[in-house]
Protein backbone atom coordinates (compact mmCIF):
# COMPACT_ATOMS: atom_id res chain seq x y z
CA UNK A 1 0.00 0.00 0.00
CA UNK A 2 1.11 3.37 -0.81
CA UNK A 3 0.07 6.43 1.28
CA UNK A 4 0.63 10.04 0.10
CA UNK A 5 -0.31 12.63 2.60
CA UNK A 6 -0.95 16.56 1.70
CA UNK A 7 -1.08 19.04 4.31
CA UNK A 8 -2.31 22.35 4.23
CA UNK A 9 -2.89 24.62 7.35
CA UNK A 10 -4.81 21.80 9.99
CA UNK A 11 -6.36 20.37 7.14
CA UNK A 12 -5.03 16.85 6.04
CA UNK A 13 -5.25 14.82 2.91
CA UNK A 14 -4.37 10.89 2.92
CA UNK A 15 -4.38 9.18 -0.41
CA UNK A 16 -4.32 5.71 -0.25
CA UNK A 17 -3.09 3.08 -2.86
CA UNK A 18 -3.12 -0.77 -3.09
CA UNK A 19 -4.90 -2.99 -0.68
CA UNK A 20 -5.87 -2.23 3.39
CA UNK A 21 -5.20 -5.68 4.70
CA UNK A 22 -3.75 -7.37 7.66
CA UNK A 23 -0.46 -6.66 6.42
CA UNK A 24 -0.88 -3.23 5.65
CA UNK A 25 -3.18 -1.91 7.98
CA UNK A 26 -0.77 -1.39 10.77
CA UNK A 27 1.25 1.44 8.65
CA UNK A 28 -2.17 3.42 8.21
CA UNK A 29 -2.63 3.11 11.99
CA UNK A 30 1.04 4.46 12.45
CA UNK A 31 0.63 7.18 10.20
CA UNK A 32 -2.98 8.93 11.74
CA UNK A 33 -1.29 8.19 15.15
CA UNK A 34 1.58 10.45 14.04
CA UNK A 35 -0.04 13.16 12.17
CA UNK A 36 -3.47 13.57 13.40
CA UNK A 37 -2.86 16.23 16.56
CA UNK A 38 -4.43 19.04 15.87
CA UNK A 39 -5.82 18.55 12.48
CA UNK A 40 -9.70 19.77 12.31
CA UNK A 41 -10.14 18.45 8.58
CA UNK A 42 -8.83 15.02 7.80
CA UNK A 43 -9.67 13.78 4.14
CA UNK A 44 -9.53 9.98 3.18
CA UNK A 45 -8.98 9.67 -0.30
CA UNK A 46 -9.74 6.16 -1.45
CA UNK A 47 -9.50 6.59 -5.22
CA UNK A 48 -6.36 4.27 -6.46
CA UNK A 49 -7.71 1.71 -2.95
CA UNK A 50 -7.95 -2.14 -4.69
CA UNK A 51 -9.08 -4.07 -1.53
CA UNK A 52 -10.06 -2.76 2.23
CA UNK A 53 -10.47 -6.39 5.06
CA UNK A 54 -11.75 -5.92 8.59
CA UNK A 55 -8.15 -5.31 10.02
CA UNK A 56 -8.52 -2.06 7.35
CA UNK A 57 -12.23 -0.68 9.03
CA UNK A 58 -10.63 -1.15 12.09
CA UNK A 59 -8.50 1.89 11.65
CA UNK A 60 -10.21 3.59 9.68
CA UNK A 61 -12.98 3.48 12.53
CA UNK A 62 -10.06 4.73 15.15
CA UNK A 63 -9.90 7.45 13.17
CA UNK A 64 -12.75 8.63 13.04
CA UNK A 65 -13.23 8.35 16.62
CA UNK A 66 -10.59 10.19 16.75
CA UNK A 67 -12.05 13.33 13.93
CA UNK A 68 -15.01 13.02 15.95
CA UNK A 69 -13.55 14.83 18.99
CA UNK A 70 -11.19 17.07 16.90
CA UNK A 71 -13.03 18.07 13.74
CA UNK A 72 -14.44 16.03 10.96
CA UNK A 73 -13.14 13.33 8.34
CA UNK A 74 -14.24 12.75 4.73
CA UNK A 75 -13.85 9.36 3.23
CA UNK A 76 -13.60 10.16 -0.90
CA UNK A 77 -13.57 8.42 -3.92
CA UNK A 78 -14.74 4.84 -3.05
CA UNK A 79 -15.42 2.51 -5.92
CA UNK A 80 -17.63 -0.42 -6.19
CA UNK A 81 -16.31 -2.68 -4.52
CA UNK A 82 -15.00 -1.07 -1.55
CA UNK A 83 -18.56 0.31 -0.89
CA UNK A 84 -20.06 -2.80 -0.98
CA UNK A 85 -17.70 -3.91 2.27
CA UNK A 86 -18.89 -0.34 3.82
CA UNK A 87 -22.24 -1.15 2.91
CA UNK A 88 -22.37 -5.12 4.50
CA UNK A 89 -20.51 -3.72 7.77
CA UNK A 90 -22.89 -0.53 8.15
CA UNK A 91 -19.96 1.56 7.84
CA UNK A 92 -21.58 3.51 5.25
CA UNK A 93 -23.69 5.12 8.33
CA UNK A 94 -19.95 5.92 10.01
CA UNK A 95 -18.66 7.61 7.58
CA UNK A 96 -19.00 10.20 5.70
CA UNK A 97 -18.54 9.46 1.91
CA UNK A 98 -18.23 11.55 -0.71
CA UNK B 1 -14.06 -34.52 -17.77
CA UNK B 2 -16.37 -31.24 -17.58
CA UNK B 3 -18.39 -32.52 -14.79
CA UNK B 4 -15.29 -33.80 -13.30
CA UNK B 5 -14.93 -31.84 -9.69
CA UNK B 6 -11.02 -30.73 -8.59
CA UNK B 7 -9.31 -31.01 -5.45
CA UNK B 8 -5.57 -29.34 -4.69
CA UNK B 9 -4.72 -28.21 -1.55
CA UNK B 10 -1.98 -26.18 0.07
CA UNK B 11 -0.10 -26.97 3.78
CA UNK B 12 1.98 -23.51 5.50
CA UNK B 13 2.95 -22.05 8.47
CA UNK B 14 -0.39 -19.97 9.88
CA UNK B 15 1.76 -16.68 10.75
CA UNK B 16 0.19 -13.14 8.70
CA UNK B 17 3.50 -13.31 6.64
CA UNK B 18 2.32 -16.30 4.84
CA UNK B 19 -1.03 -13.97 4.05
CA UNK B 20 -0.30 -13.52 0.62
CA UNK B 21 1.35 -16.92 0.16
CA UNK B 22 -2.71 -18.15 1.32
CA UNK B 23 -3.87 -15.52 -0.74
CA UNK B 24 -1.82 -15.93 -3.88
CA UNK B 25 -3.24 -20.10 -4.13
CA UNK B 26 -6.93 -19.22 -3.81
CA UNK B 27 -6.81 -16.44 -6.30
CA UNK B 28 -4.67 -18.35 -9.04
CA UNK B 29 -7.28 -21.07 -8.82
CA UNK B 30 -10.04 -18.50 -9.11
CA UNK B 31 -8.47 -16.85 -11.95
CA UNK B 32 -8.35 -20.38 -13.75
CA UNK B 33 -12.21 -20.36 -13.29
CA UNK B 34 -12.96 -16.89 -14.18
CA UNK B 35 -14.12 -15.77 -11.44
CA UNK B 36 -15.68 -12.45 -11.93
CA UNK B 37 -13.96 -9.19 -10.09
CA UNK B 38 -16.69 -8.94 -7.32
CA UNK B 39 -16.66 -12.36 -6.27
CA UNK B 40 -13.07 -12.80 -6.22
CA UNK B 41 -12.85 -10.07 -3.59
CA UNK B 42 -15.30 -11.46 -1.75
CA UNK B 43 -13.66 -14.62 -1.20
CA UNK B 44 -9.75 -12.98 -0.07
CA UNK B 45 -11.72 -11.29 2.12
CA UNK B 46 -13.17 -14.42 3.52
CA UNK B 47 -9.42 -15.90 3.05
CA UNK B 48 -7.81 -13.20 4.78
CA UNK B 49 -10.08 -13.29 7.83
CA UNK B 50 -10.25 -16.77 8.61
CA UNK B 51 -6.48 -17.19 7.87
CA UNK B 52 -5.51 -14.55 10.33
CA UNK B 53 -7.85 -16.05 12.92
CA UNK B 54 -5.96 -18.90 12.79
CA UNK B 55 -2.77 -17.26 12.29
CA UNK B 56 -3.34 -15.26 15.38
CA UNK B 57 -5.20 -17.48 17.94
CA UNK B 58 -5.44 -21.40 17.22
CA UNK B 59 -1.80 -22.17 18.32
CA UNK B 60 -0.89 -18.70 20.41
CA UNK B 61 2.11 -17.72 21.60
CA UNK B 62 3.44 -20.52 19.10
CA UNK B 63 2.88 -21.37 15.64
CA UNK B 64 1.54 -24.39 13.66
CA UNK B 65 0.66 -25.13 10.45
CA UNK B 66 -2.62 -24.27 8.46
CA UNK B 67 -3.71 -26.49 5.33
CA UNK B 68 -6.33 -24.91 3.09
CA UNK B 69 -8.25 -27.07 0.44
CA UNK B 70 -9.81 -25.79 -2.91
CA UNK B 71 -12.23 -27.47 -4.53
CA UNK B 72 -14.82 -26.81 -7.46
CA UNK B 73 -17.62 -27.95 -7.91
CA UNK B 74 -19.57 -27.82 -11.36
CA UNK B 75 -23.30 -27.91 -11.68
CA UNK B 76 -23.91 -25.12 -10.46
CA UNK B 77 -20.08 -23.57 -10.50
CA UNK B 78 -19.24 -23.40 -6.83
CA UNK B 79 -15.85 -23.26 -5.00
CA UNK B 80 -15.78 -24.86 -1.46
CA UNK B 81 -12.52 -23.71 0.61
CA UNK B 82 -11.87 -25.44 3.78
CA UNK B 83 -9.38 -24.34 6.74
CA UNK B 84 -8.03 -27.03 8.80
CA UNK B 85 -5.65 -26.00 11.49
CA UNK B 86 -4.65 -28.37 14.51
CA UNK B 87 -4.57 -25.45 17.75
CA UNK B 88 -6.92 -24.61 20.36
CA UNK B 89 -10.56 -25.79 19.68
CA UNK B 90 -12.05 -22.67 18.16
CA UNK B 91 -15.15 -21.97 16.93
CA UNK B 92 -15.89 -18.43 15.64
CA UNK B 93 -19.33 -18.88 14.35
CA UNK B 94 -20.04 -18.94 17.86
CA UNK B 95 -19.07 -15.69 18.67
CA UNK B 96 -22.32 -13.09 18.65
CA UNK B 97 -22.43 -10.43 15.38
CA UNK B 98 -21.52 -7.06 16.27
CA UNK B 99 -23.95 -4.96 15.96
CA UNK B 100 -23.14 -2.97 12.92
CA UNK B 101 -25.89 -0.18 13.28
CA UNK B 102 -24.18 1.34 15.89
CA UNK B 103 -22.50 4.57 15.83
CA UNK B 104 -18.68 5.08 15.54
CA UNK B 105 -18.24 6.01 19.28
CA UNK B 106 -19.95 3.22 20.11
CA UNK B 107 -18.51 0.51 17.59
CA UNK B 108 -16.63 -2.52 18.97
CA UNK B 109 -13.46 -3.07 17.16
CA UNK B 110 -14.06 -6.96 17.45
CA UNK B 111 -16.25 -9.34 15.30
CA UNK B 112 -15.73 -7.90 12.11
CA UNK B 113 -14.27 -9.88 10.00
CA UNK B 114 -16.20 -13.23 11.22
CA UNK B 115 -19.20 -11.02 10.61
CA UNK B 116 -18.18 -9.74 6.97
CA UNK B 117 -16.98 -13.52 6.13
CA UNK B 118 -20.41 -14.94 6.95
CA UNK B 119 -21.95 -12.27 4.41
CA UNK B 120 -19.86 -13.04 1.83
CA UNK B 121 -19.77 -16.76 1.30
CA UNK B 122 -23.13 -18.84 0.85
CA UNK B 123 -22.47 -21.70 3.32
CA UNK B 124 -20.45 -21.69 6.23
CA UNK B 125 -19.53 -24.56 8.54
CA UNK B 126 -17.82 -25.26 11.63
CA UNK B 127 -16.75 -28.98 12.71
CA UNK B 128 -13.72 -30.23 15.57
CA UNK B 129 -13.10 -33.37 14.26
CA UNK B 130 -9.67 -35.37 15.49
CA UNK B 131 -7.98 -32.84 17.56
CA UNK B 132 -8.59 -30.23 14.10
CA UNK B 133 -10.62 -26.98 13.53
CA UNK B 134 -12.17 -27.65 10.39
CA UNK B 135 -13.88 -24.72 8.81
CA UNK B 136 -15.67 -24.51 5.57
CA UNK B 137 -16.74 -22.41 3.19
CA UNK B 138 -18.90 -22.55 -0.23
CA UNK B 139 -19.16 -19.96 -2.43
CA UNK B 140 -21.11 -20.17 -5.91
CA UNK B 141 -19.83 -18.08 -8.59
Amino acid sequence: MKIEKKLDGTKLTVALEGRLDTMTAPELDKEFHESLDGITELTVDLAALEYVSSAGLRVLLSAQKVMNKQGEMVVKNVNEQIMEVFEVTGFTDILTIQ
Amino acid sequence: MENQNSKNSITMEATTENLYQAMDFVDAQLEALECSPATQMRIDLVVEELFVNVAHYAYAPGTGSITIEFETENDPKAVNITFEDAGIPYDPLAKEDPDVTLAAQDRQIGGLGIYMTKKNVDDISYERRDGKNILKIKKYL
